[in-house]
């Protein structure tokens, strides 16, 4: 208890030294730890949604654009596939598809155009406010609504693709009608619209009189939520009637189609149908592109050990020295506890005391820190998941 | 309270050898030891002390052979019957005034730190006038205070010797004779001997016997 004593005395007088080495100690020992937790946690989050997506038809192409594109709603900007392969997976009874469009963001969001089917496929529930129903309306993710600090009444205008475009596609304003619950995955951070809406963002459908001008903003009968934007699409009751689509919507594009297959022979039958490599479309499992993907990271994760390994064994010889140092320093302190006659041992036990204090300290802290990484693991996965997006 | 008879010593890595043929010091005596650098005097304290252990001779101190003890029980016999005083004080920063008086008590277990050491320590540090300073680190106490924070040190412990080696070479002329005082006082009423090593003249008038260490020193390195 003495050695205790002396070693907390001698650490709490030397406390800034005593802090750092705590920290610096903690750190080596919680850095593995939760890259660990926060590695094993996107696993099981990227092989989750893989898993949670049977069948994933698309252009032919990169499967794994096609891939993050649906799954992740990120940048990738895979060739977009034709709605008559919706229609043709409808017709052959063998699955259910769910087009997804995600060409269009807003304030920094995808906006994922597709139908209800999406909702009930991956248990979405709408927190506050309703589902969608009218074209032009949009149900935002809960990491939207907490990041943009919107909510039900509040509206979005998409993003003008080309600020060069002269073809006089404006960007919509969309009333946000409902407010998704967190499901820590990429829903979270997706403004959803009903696909027709993503057309008439794409040009595709459009209505009469629907255009909010600059003067109108200017006069204040109107507003905008982004600044860069001084005209812009509104679908009102009154104009909603008007908006019409040309062409065969056979031939509207969507981004990437869920296929949820009605069983494992429904999905062989339909994988069969895309083996075709002159097919232009193609039919994957983003289970195994996930894993594959994962491999990847796993291999790049085993050099990071060695670097982690690396740097650690530096930090500790570090320390080491540092606390070399400080005995060398300490050696009149040593001398004097000899010359009144302390036990054999006393030294090294008070040396022992004191860096065992240290040790547990720093233990102490990195497995707080584990226990914080590893309760939010989900979420801050599900965070990073949806920055790289 | 010590005898030396045909004490021989040296450093295997030296020249320098120490013979002391005779030397005794009675209790409760006061006996100053002066002599040049080199010539041997704080190597006949840590000898005394049990620290060093001669080639040849005996050293009785309080009745203990302490050449003939095994390191554990001359450390124990050093905690207990031993009070140090050193030039440099020998306090250790991190701890109080008080903790550092009490410090004997946490090194070795021949000494059980109980409330009555504590009280001891208090009384001590009163009667040294430092009594309102035991909270306070070395770093927060004049070099005289200091001092007196060593004296309490190696009196609390109650030994019936007192080991000074140069306790006043670092302070200032006034504050010199106040603390050889301050340790004659608090050794007398402890019933302590002392043993001092000094080259401050002055002060030997103070001292009941003078030993001159030129005498014992049969080399030139030290």
């Amino acid at each position: 208890m003495n050695a205790l004593y002396l070693a907390f005395a001698y650490l709490r007088y030397h406390w800034a030294r005593s802090l750092v080495l705590t920290l610096v100690a903690a750190l080596i020992l919680l850095v593995p730890i939760a890259t660990q937790i926060l590695l094993s946690t996107s696993e099981r989050a990227l092989v989750a949604r893989g898993d949670a997506t049977p069948l994933l038809l698309g252009s032919r192409g990169s499967q794994l654009d096609l891939t993050m594109s649906a799954l992740y709603f990120s940048d990738e900007r895979p060739e977009p596939v034709a709605m008559r392969e919706v229609e043709a997976i409808w017709d052959s009874g063998l699955a259910v598809p769910i087009p997804l469009h995600s060409a269009f963001s807003t304030a920094g969001h995808r906006i994922v155009g597709t139908t209800l089917d999406y909702f009930d496929f991956r248990d979405l529930t709408v927190s506050d406010g309703r589902g969608l129903s009218i074209l032009g309306d949009a149900v935002i993710g809960a990491e939207v609504a907490q990041t943009l600090g919107k909510g039900v009444g509040d509206t979005l205008v998409s993003s003008p693709e080309n600020l060069f475009d002269l073809d006089g596609v404006y960007p919509l304003e969309m009333p946000i009608v409902g407010v998704l619950a967190p499901t820590n995955s990429p829903d979270d951070g997706a403004v959803f619209v009903d696909i027709k809406t993503a057309w008439v963002i794409q040009g595709i459908g459009h209505g009469h009189e629907d255009v909010v001008t600059a003067a109108e903003v200017a006069a204040g009968s109107a507003s905008v939520s982004n600044a860069a934007v001084v005209q812009y699409q509104r679908i009102t009751d009154d104009n909603i009637d008007s908006f019409h689509f040309h062409g065969s919507q056979d031939d509207f594009p969507t981004t990437a189609v869920v296929v949820v297959p009605n069983d494992a022979r429904a999905s062989t039958i339909l994988k069969g149908r895309y083996l075709d490599g002159e097919n232009p479309s193609q039919l994957i499992a983003p289970a195994g592109v996930i894993q594959g993907l994962v491999d990847r990271i796993f291999r790049i994760k085993s050099l990071l050990d060695v670097v982690t390994t690396i740097i650690a064994v530096a930090a500790l010889a570090a320390i080491g020295l540092a606390v070399f140092l400080s005995y060398r320093l300490r050696a009149r302190e040593i001398a004097t506890a000899v010359k009144l006659g302390a036990r054999r041992g006393m030294v090294l036990r008070l040396l022992s005391a004191e860096t065992i204090t240290l040790l547990s300290l720093s233990a102490a802290i990195a497995a707080i820190g584990a226990a914080i990484v590893s309760q939010n693991a989900e979420s801050w996965v599900g965070w990073l998941l949806a920055l790289g997006a | 309270m010590i005898s030396v008879e045909n004490l021989s010593f040296r450093y295997s890595a030296t020249s320098f050898r120490l013979h002391v043929p005779a030397f005794t010091l009675g209790d409760h005596e006061r006996v100053a030891i002066v002599g040049p650098s080199g010539s041997g005097k704080t190597t006949l304290l840590n000898l005394i002390a049990g620290i060093l252990t001669p080639e040849a001779g005996r050293i009785d101190v309080a009745g203990t052979d302490v050449a003939s003890l095994s390191d554990v029980q001359r450390r124990r016999f050093r905690a207990s019957t031993i009070g140090f005083v050193f030039q440099d004080f020998a306090l250790l920063d991190y701890l109080s005034a008080r903790q550092n008086i009490l410090y004997p008590y946490r090194i070795t277990p021949a000494l059980t730190l109980n409330a009555e050491a504590r009280d001891r320590a208090e009384a001590l540090a009163a009667a040294c006038g430092i009594g309102d300073k035991l909270d306070r680190h070395p770093t927060a106490l004049s070099q005289g205070e200091q001092q007196r924070v060593a004296i309490c040190r190696a009196l609390v412990t109650q030994p019936k010797l007192i080991l000074s080696d140069e306790a006043t070479g670092n302070l200032d002329p006034e504050s010199k004779a106040r603390i050889l005082d301050l340790l004659f006082e608090q050794a007398s009423e402890a019933g302590a001997a002392v043993l001092a090593v000094t080259h401050d003249h002055e002060l030997l008038p103070r001292f009941e016997r003078v030993l001159d260490f030129a005498q014992f020193r049969q080399g030139a390195d030290a």
